[in-house]
Order: structure tokens, then sequence, then C-alpha cells
């Protein structure tokens, strides 16, 4: 690619295994954004929420729709604190009931 | 049909509305309004100053109303995961607050920005006919429709202590001379409201 400077990968590879327990919270352990079940939304709402806010298709929107609705919780997305403190305020004025917390398992 | 949105051709939505719906809409709007607040700050407290409120720092207690705690949750609370210690308690309650200074404010501007727009919307309506009118919503505007709409069903919702799925079972089997049936109605009519206007907008 003769005179094209090519941006630098900002990809940072995460390897840590789903095992790995954390007795302390690590700066680069990732935060993630947690929608909980509630009655009053509509199961189409909430898909249609993940598909317009994240860009999700229909139906990786309609399964964390369902793990929701089923488990009473799911992982709507992951990043850093800041990201997350984004995302849980957009969902909030959805108004969907959503938490942050760095992810532990 | 009457209580369903139905799509436009080229987008947007458009639902048939008698006065007596009209009203109760906009009504359940207007107490939406007032229940979140004229400016920074729990409701008539403050005067409305466009300058402080750019400015102003949001709340950092959760409110005490539960309509509002359901609209305004804390965001590092996990309802299922208990605090393991005080002292992660205290943390997360040291967390909630801070993101609630720094968003409290511009949520509850987002919900009255929405509640405000279903009530134009309404009061734009020329009568096309004795008694009702035909309300048209580009896409723009049914997406406030769609947000005050699910505003005013968590309200309701948590007015009627609507908090698992067997609750909305009861409500289906009230007997009719239940108090509390006719906010039932209005909680399932805009329920179908909002399942029309939803489907109407889906990617």
């Amino acid at each position: 690619m003769g005179g094209v400077t090519s941006p630098a990968p900002v990809e940072i590879e995460r390897t840590e295994s789903a095992e790995e327990v954390f007795a302390v919270p690590e700066p680069d352990v990732p935060w993630v954004t947690i929608v909980h079940n509630d009655p009053v939304n509509l199961m189409s709402y909430v898909t249609y929420v993940f598909q317009t806010y994240f860009g999700y298709s229909k139906d990786k929107a309609t399964k964390l729709m369902l793990d929701v609705h089923h488990k009473g919780r799911a992982v709507v997305s992951s990043g850093s604190r800041e990201e997350m403190e984004r995302d849980v305020q957009a969902m909030h004025g959805y108004g969907l009931w959503a938490t942050l917390q760095q992810d532990r398992k | 049909m009457p209580g369903t949105f139905e799509p436009l051709p080229g987008g947007g939505a458009a639902v048939a509305l008698d006065d007596v719906e009209i009203s109760i809409i906009r009504s359940l709007a207007v107490q939406l309004l007032e229940l979140i607040g004229p400016g920074p700050g729990p409701a008539g407290q403050e005067p409305a100053d466009p300058l402080a409120e750019l400015f102003a720092d949001g709340p950092s207690e959760p409110p005490s109303d539960p309509v509002l705690r359901r609209l305004f949750p804390d965001a590092y609370n996990d309802p299922e995961q208990p605090p393991a210690s005080p002292a992660q308690a205290d943390e997360r309650q040291e967390y909630s607050a801070e993101f609630r200074r720094y968003t409290e404010n511009d949520l509850r501007a987002g919900k009255r920005q929405n509640a405000l727009a279903v009530i134009r919307s309404l009061d734009a309506l020329a009568p096309i006919e004795v008694g009702g009118a035909v309300l048209e919503l580009t896409p723009e505007e049914s997406r406030g429709w769609l947000g005050a709409l699910n505003d005013l069903r968590l309200a309701i919702g948590s007015r009627l202590e609507i908090t698992d799925e067997d609750d909305t079972d009861l409500l289906y089997r009230l007997p009719d001379d239940d108090p509390r049936k006719p906010m039932v109605m209005a909680y399932l009519w805009l329920g179908g409201l909002q399942e029309t206007l939803v489907s109407t907008l889906m990617p």
C-alpha cells in the first residue's frame, strides 16, 4: 500500500480465562452492563432497544431479551467503566433496569 | 382498529383515538411531567433556570418516590447480588451517588421531552370526525411516544405494585368493583398501544 499509512491496530487481545477469580478488582478487568428483568417492559420493546441502541442483530437482541426474561438478567455489553456508564445511562433513558459491575466471574 | 398503531406508508405510524382516550393519555403525560419535575432537583423546588440547569449537579440520593426510583435506579446496585461486605455496600452507594449526580438531570430532561412531545402532538390534533381524531406520527415522533408510553407504563406498574409476572396475571382477573380496575385498564390499553407502535419501528 504505497503512500498510504495504515492505522495501527487498536484491538487489545484479552486472554483471561472464564474460570479466573479475582480477589481484588484489577484495572484491566472489563466492566459489564447487566439488564435485569421486570414484568412491565414488553419483550418486543426490550428487543427493539437492544437492536436500536447496541446495533445488535434481531437474533442476538432476541436471545438477550429471552435471557433477561427467563434468567432474570443478561450481560448486554462489556468494555471500560466509562463506556458501561454510558450504556447504563442509555438503558435508564429507555426505561430498562440496568446496572454495571466489574466482570469478576 | 381502536387502540392500535398502524404503520404509515413511507414511515411513521397512525392511530385513531377518541376524545376520552386523548384526554386519558394527556392527563397521564401531565402527571408524569409533574412527577419528573421542572428543573434540576425534585419537582417544584427550584425555579427553572436554563443556565443553572446546564451546570447544576444532579442529586446524589435516590428519589423517595417508588416510581422515580424505578425510572432512575441505582447504577451500581445489582438487585440480585447483595453487597458481600459493608465496605462493598458503601462503595456501591458511593458510585451510584456519583453516577446519579452526573446523569439524573439529563435523564429527567429526556423523559420530560418525551412526555412534552406527547402532549404537544395531542394538542395539535385536528378533529376530523365527531368525538375523535387520527394521530399521525413521524418516525422521530414515534420514538418519543414509545419512550413516553414506556415511562407511563413503568409509572402505573410501580403504583400498582407490579413486581413479578404473577402480579400481571392477577390484574387480568380483578373484579370490576376493585378500585385499581380503571388504572389496570389504562395500563393494559397503553401496553397495546406500545406493542403496536414498537412493531412499526422494528429495524
